[in-house]
């Protein structure tokens, strides 16, 4: 009797454990995703940070200017995957990778600045 | 102490009238204030808080000009909050100049974004200036968005290509030149087959006695290549100015002033009139330097140029605005 009983107890906390892991793998998957799906560089002190960036296709990478100068993010593909506009300080840009590949990048106003997306 | 310190030409090595070892200890006085004059064959340095005792005819050439660099109009964060003041300030240092300039020379990043209003600030400020004519070589921040074409329309009349051009004033050959165009990634300044190519020719034909003026907005020698600080295919460039008794060179870009003698030619780059910028590795990168406020004006600066005709060198003086 107590051992049918505490079996199916068991069984219980186990359907219940798993019902929860369930529901909780769900979770960690979405903010995963949610998580995967925009990335950021900043860009401070001539430096591209970080300088590579891996990232699944379809994400968006956003470049944010936290250096007292304006800085650019230009690919250095013919012709261009990206190109920004002038980003003062706290300005940002925003591209999203569809197509995986490897893309360098530099800063077009100060050319030794060098990064890259690499997109899998 | 009254004593004005005086120097005469001692060695003379190529025979040609230059004393080289007495110019670089010249050239390294100017940092703190010396102002040397080539003067029949002699080259004389007097202290620059001495240069109201020394008599007109010795400290004037026959060609004086101001160059000034990185006014970068727009730029308002606490390294300079404003730059229209220190430009007007820069303007002042000018007019006080007891031989006045009879032009300017603008080494670039007049503008600090490329915007319309950037440029006409600038124009507005050194039309306070009493030499008129300023004659002006882009850098990085001016051909932001759109190639350099508002550049161009503003600055570029006469000129070939992105915005080069030579002139010539009482004898000296003035030769602006563009190294901020086509930037690559990892790269440095670079100035392109086409004006190189131009540049070959415009100096062809140039009698070896003829001082001449390069003005490029990045350096044209390797000051520092991991912040960018050189040109790439500067060194063609200064292979067609090898037959040239007197070559002087001056950049701007990294905000501050450096100078190096390299057989006939000598490298200057000016101060910034905007902010200051760190010594070669002295920093993380080569962002705008703070300074406590009341120092600032004594690290933006302008250079005076004077020529006495039929001599080597130039005299390069630099002051700051403080």
């Amino acid at each position: 009797m107590r051992r049918s009983v505490s079996i199916a107890g068991l069984a219980a906390a186990l359907v219940l454990g798993i019902g929860l892991w369930g529901t909780g793998q769900k979770g960690s998957v979405t903010s995963a995703q949610e998580k995967m799906s925009t990335m950021e560089v900043k860009i401070d002190n001539f430096n591209f940070g970080p300088v590579t960036l891996t990232v699944p296709v379809g994400t968006t990478v956003t470049w944010t200017n936290r250096d007292d100068i304006p800085h650019t993010v230009v690919s250095t593909d013919d012709p261009k995957t990206f190109k920004s506009k002038v980003l003062d300080t706290d300005e940002k840009f925003s591209f999203t990778f569809s197509k995986a590949g490897t893309y360098p990048y530099f800063c077009s106003i100060h050319p030794k600045m060098t990064g890259k997306v690499i997109v899998q | 102490m009254s004593e004005k310190k005086k120097d005469q030409l001692l060695h003379d090595h190529n025979h040609d009238g230059i004393d080289r070892r007495g110019f670089l200890k010249c050239m390294a006085w100017t940092g703190t204030g010396a102002f040397c004059v080539m003067k029949g064959g002699v080259l004389n340095s007097y202290s620059l808080s001495r240069i109201s005792e020394i008599s007109t005819s010795d400290m004037m050439g026959e060609l004086s000009f101001v160059q000034i660099s990185d006014s970068h109009m727009g730029f308002n964060k606490p390294a300079n909050p404003d730059v229209a003041g220190t430009l007007k300030a820069a303007v002042e240092k000018i007019n006080g100049l007891s031989a006045a300039p009879e032009f300017m020379l603008h080494t670039g990043d007049i503008s600090h974004l490329s915007k319309p209003e950037e440029f006409d600030t600038v124009g507005q400020i050194l039309k306070g200036a009493k030499p008129k004519d300023v004659f002006y070589v882009p850098g990085e921040h001016d051909v932001l968005n759109d190639d350099g074409k508002q550049f161009l329309e503003r600055y570029g009349k006469g000129s070939k290509g992105a915005g080069w051009y030579s002139f010539d004033k009482k004898g000296v050959h003035f030769i602006g030149l563009v190294n901020v165009m086509n930037l690559k990634a990892g790269g440095l300044g670079t100035l392109g087959h086409e004006q190189l190519e131009w540049m070959e020719d415009d100096v062809k034909l140039l009698k070896h006695s003829t001082p001449i003026v390069v003005f490029a907005h990045i350096p044209l020698w390797s000051v520092y290549p991991e912040w960018g600080w050189g040109t790439e295919d500067s060194a063609q460039a200064l292979a067609y100015l090898k037959k040239f008794g007197s070559v002087t060179v001056l950049n701007g870009h990294i905000h501050q002033t450096m100078q190096k003698v390299e057989g006939n030619v000598t490298f200057h780059t000016a101060a910034s009139t905007a902010f200051p910028q760190p010594q070669p590795g002295k920093a993380d990168s080569a962002g705008p330097m703070k300074v406590p406020a009341e120092q600032l004006r004594s690290v933006l600066g302008i250079t005076d140029v004077n020529y006495v005709q039929s001599q080597h060198a130039l005299a390069v003086v630099d002051s700051s605005l403080a």
